[in-house]
């Protein structure tokens, strides 16, 4: 890590989005991870989303639990809020939260040992209510703030840094996510910034619950030879069936594929997300060939990428509850509050 | 008949008990038995054991009638209607003497007749049921509205009151009104014709419920939610807090739904388990919504965690803690104050926290309102502590007084244009001196944006392992705990002149009462204070020191409030002297004399 903090001044040729901000504006503050660490590739990718989206940096609600993955949070998008939680439990936070304002982006930053030990009950449950929001897990099958320990999502046989192999079977967030009916699933590397930023871009336009199981290398504690969660093993080991591409609202979907070769699924903000199929018997619409194709590709050791499934037509969490279109921290006292006069006429049931 | 010792002849002044099977559908025929006296003009106070189950295991409903007014239990039963064969036994011992039983007598049970100083009225309700309805359920339903019949004639009450109160409840279905009423006449008739009608305890009317209502501190709390303007409610179901939310929902579906769209203006989450609930809590209110979530002690051992992260990232939230007997999973139908250490202090490390103590289901929908404002206020959860005898009873109340003028206060929130108009926004300052900062919400601007953590913060928000940084931050939220207690509801104080004194809170306040009027009356000097708030104010340390003996009434083994007492006021330990009631039923003033009583005769007094 670094302990020279950058200078908040920007080089005036950088390049502007919508709103006149440049690049620097979706930064947040110097990451104190480790050199080479998966997790910044991902700080950087969620910046360039945001930056490209020309989302206002105060539209963004940032949230994480705790781990090495849960700090990146203060690393990206500086005019936003953010919350960092108790262990295992962002969910909730981002529960309430959006609750109170269905009208921000939630973006929350996870990882392996958050939400699949500790905080697995509360991601199934998000998952459940398809909380709007992005749910990016930072997965590298390894404990690095307390120093190597095994994760939840460690692969069979996978060895720890001091040779000793996992035993017990991993939860993959990619078939957890889809047996629980998430309705939109993703995966990727964080050495693919081209295949992760559209999908940070899908997954913030996405109108639910978005999770992406990040694999991102723990260059301290698994980035070894005999690790499932290396670098080299991770670059050889992925297969993509399909590969998205975020359209902006307004953009015209310039690239034509012929018949069957692509799918663009429209998303609730008036953009699309175009799906190109690299495997023509892939249908990232069919949660039980997603689910299937997924688990045939981890027995051959494969971890398969990209948009793996996705459901636009799923009533979100404020559509299952019926709520006000206007945000719930803003409906007038007047409005919520029925009066003395109404006090006295509700009484009268209990004389 | 052989002569048996009569009651003094006691109008308005006696208590009934319904012995039944839970899931019997005794429950309506009882409270029917209860509306109907309160309608009559005459206060009563109602108190419900039931157990931890959906059927078949017993529960008994007790009614005092109390021309007097008072709110606590009488500690005797006068009339016992005796519908649990199972409990027959144990029900008979508890008739005090001069008293008087009803048995469903179509089964004979003479052989359990053991007691001749009271007097038993044998009615065959079964036998009744079967020859004027038809089906199981029918008859089984028929049997209570029946015994209610009877007891009406007995006690004289009168039926055209029921009539009303059935009609009432069954406007949409007529039918039933007169099933019902068929029901209490052949009750009715059966005990005038075989007994003498009415009996030396019976009801008179009065003119000393006008102007009240019958209503329990789950429904009062929901209410006060719903005037407070809270928009999101999350929980876990827990007994005896689930009916604080299905309150709250009933009351929103009413209230706050746009009747043209069907569109809500609040938000309800059952949450998978307390620790999501109090996460969801903190989160909506982090981002500006008035939340809350009613638990119970399990909910609170759970929360903790989430609960030390939200004092000292400084989030409001508020908490209801719906007291039932511990530990672990205890009575969960059962009452006691005896989570009162345990949310003054949850969460590890330094942690403190704002507890309020109604009394009473009027102060449940009062102290609603306020926990609100105290948490925004100061950026705080605040607990409102209940128990199931204030939160599950019908309590005759006055009528909920609302004053239209009341606005929320939000507390020390920047709005877009004070943001906009300071040079550099910092979250844990302390500009006023008074402990508290000032906090924005997402959403409003880029300057505002702050960053939220449970881990080590300086003043400016941002991570720290620095010593002096850490304490800084620590020593403020010391200074906001002293703001807390001049913010607080104040104690109540009745008398300032005794050397001897009571101390207590929530729901003694009703047996300590009648108890304090009972000793004053035999000539005991005796001062009061009902503390409703903590931190305690300085209201508290005035009393405790003028006071040369004092004793500590609440309903725990541990003498929870004792110990706060001498935790955090400067009072001397030996002043105080407690007196514990922790059965998990409510406690009558009965039992506070006597502690009082034999303490005295043990010397306690200076």
């Amino acid at each position: 890590m670094s302990f020279i903090a950058k200078p908040r001044v920007a080089n005036p040729g950088l390049p502007r989005n919508e709103l006149g901000l440049n690049r620097r504006d979706y930064e947040g503050s110097m990451s104190t991870l480790c050199a080479g660490c998966g997790h910044d590739s991902v700080t950087a990718a969620i910046v360039q989303a945001c930056f490209e989206l020309a989302l206002p940096p105060q539209s963004v609600v940032k949230l994480s639990g705790i781990g090495c993955s849960s700090k990146t949070t203060a690393y990206f998008v500086a005019g936003a809020h953010g919350f960092n939680a108790v262990h295992g439990r962002m969910p909730s936070i981002a529960t309430g939260a959006n609750a109170a304002n269905r009208h921000l982006r939630y973006i929350g930053v996870s990882g392996d040992g958050d939400s699949l030990s500790i905080g697995v009950g509360q991601l199934a449950h998000a998952i459940r209510r398809n909380l709007d929001m992005v749910y990016i897990l930072e997965n590298n099958g390894v404990y690095g703030l307390t120093k190597g320990q095994f994760s939840a999502s460690a692969d069979v046989g996978s060895k720890s840094k001091k040779g000793e192999a996992n035993e017990q079977q991993p939860i993959d967030p990619v078939l957890f996510s889809l047996a629980l009916g998430a309705s939109f699933v993703a995966r990727s590397f964080s050495g693919d910034k081209e295949q992760l930023v559209p999908l940070i871009q899908a997954g913030l336009a996405h109108k639910g619950f978005a999770i992406i199981d990040v694999l991102s290398p723990c260059v301290t504690f698994n980035d070894h030879e005999g690790s499932t969660k290396s670098y080299a093993y991770v670059r050889e080991h992925t297969e993509s069936p399909v590969s998205a591409d975020y359209i902006a609202p307004r953009e015209e979907i310039r690239v034509q594929y012929a018949p069957g070769e692509s799918i663009s699924v429209p998303m609730h903000d008036g953009s699309n997300v175009l799906l190109r199929k690299l495997d023509p018997d892939y249908d990232p619409t069919d949660r039980a060939l997603a689910a299937a194709y997924v688990q045939q590709r981890a027995m051959r050791n494969e971890y398969v990428t990209g948009l793996i499934y996705v459901d636009e037509s799923r009533r979100d969490f404020h559509e299952q509850h019926g709520t006000s279109e206007s945000a719930l921290n803003v409906v007038p006292f007047e409005r919520l509050c029925p009066g003395a006069s109404k006090l006295a006429k509700i009484l009268t049931a209990f004389r | 008949m052989p002569e048996r010792p009569s009651a003094a002849p006691r109008v308005n002044d006696f208590t009934l008990k319904f012995a039944n099977v839970n899931g019997s559908g005794s429950a309506s025929a009882n409270s029917l038995v209860m509306k109907a006296i309160f309608r009559m003009g005459v206060p009563v106070v109602g108190k419900n054991f039931f157990p931890s189950n959906i059927q078949g295991l017993p529960t008994w409903y007790e009614i005092r009638v109390t021309r007097e007014g008072w709110r606590a239990r009488s500690g005797r039963i006068d009339l016992m209607v005796a519908m649990n064969a199972e409990t027959y036994g144990r029900d008979l011992r508890d008739v005090a003497v001069g008293g008087y039983l009803v048995y469903d007598s179509t089964w004979p049970r003479n052989s359990l007749h053991a007691r001749d100083d009271i007097r038993t009225f044998g009615v065959p309700f079964a036998q009744l049921c079967n020859e004027n309805f038809e089906g199981a359920r029918a008859r089984t339903l028929m049997k209570n509205i029946m015994y209610a019949g009877t007891v009406a004639a007995l006690i004289d009450i009168d039926l055209e009151v029921i009539r009303g109160l059935l009609a009432e409840t069954f406007a949409k279905k007529p039918k039933l009104v007169e099933s019902n009423m068929k029901a209490i006449e052949i009750g009715y008739r059966y005990a005038r014709e075989h007994f003498e009608c009415p009996l030396t305890i019976r009801v008179e009317r009065m003119d000393a419920t006008r102007g009240h209502v019958m209503i329990d501190g789950n429904t009062a709390a929901a209410l006060g939610c719903l005037y407070a303007g809270a928009t999101v409610g999350a929980w876990y179901p827990i007994t005896p807090s689930t009916s604080l939310m299905d309150a709250f929902r009933t009351f929103c579906a009413r209230h706050r739904t746009d009747p043209e769209t069907g569109r809500r203006d609040y938000m309800i989450v059952q949450a998978e388990d307390e620790l999501a609930a109090i996460g969801i809590v903190i989160g909506a209110m982090w981002n500006g919504a008035r939340a809350f979530t009613p638990t119970s002690g399990p909910g609170i051992s759970l929360m903790e965690e989430f609960i030390g992260l939200a004092y000292y990232a400084e989030v409001p939230a508020v908490l209801f803690d719906v007291q039932r007997v511990g530990p672990s999973t205890g009575m969960p139908t059962r009452t006691q104050q005896c989570d009162l250490l345990s949310c003054a202090y949850a969460s590890h490390g330094d942690t403190r926290h704002v507890l309020l103590f109604p009394d009473s289901p009027e102060e449940c929908f009062q102290m609603a309102a306020q926990a609100f404002d105290l948490a925004e206020r100061l950026q705080t959860p605040v607990f409102v502590l209940s128990d199931i005898d204030i939160g599950m009873n019908d309590w005759m109340s006055p009528e909920f007084a609302w004053d239209d003028a009341w606005r929320p206060d939000r507390g020390k929130v920047l709005t877009t244009e004070q943001i906009a108009g300071i040079e550099k926004f910092q979250r844990y300052l302390d500009p006023d001196g008074d402990g508290i900062p000032y906090r924005t919400l997402p959403g409003i601007s880029p300057k505002a944006a702050y960053f939220t953590r449970g881990s080590g913060h300086s003043r400016f928000g941002a991570y720290t392992e620095d010593s002096a940084e850490y304490k800084d931050v620590l020593d403020r939220l010391t200074r906001k705990f002293a703001t807390a207690a001049k913010q607080v509801p104040q104690a109540v104080i009745d008398g300032r002149n005794s050397a001897m004194a009571i101390v207590s809170l929530g729901s003694c306040d009703a047996p300590v009462r009648e108890a304090l009027a009972g000793l004053r009356k035999s000539g005991v000097a005796i001062d009061y204070m009902r503390v409703r708030g903590f931190p305690f104010g300085a209201e508290v340390e005035d009393f405790l020191a003028a006071h040369q003996t004092i004793f500590v009434v609440e309903q725990n083994r541990d003498a929870q409030l004792r110990a706060l007492l001498t935790l955090e006021t400067a009072v001397e330990k030996k002043k105080l002297h407690s007196i514990l009631h922790y059965d998990g039923l409510p406690m009558s003033a009965a039992f506070v004399i006597d502690g009082i009583e034999r303490a005295l005769d043990k010397g306690v007094a200076a």
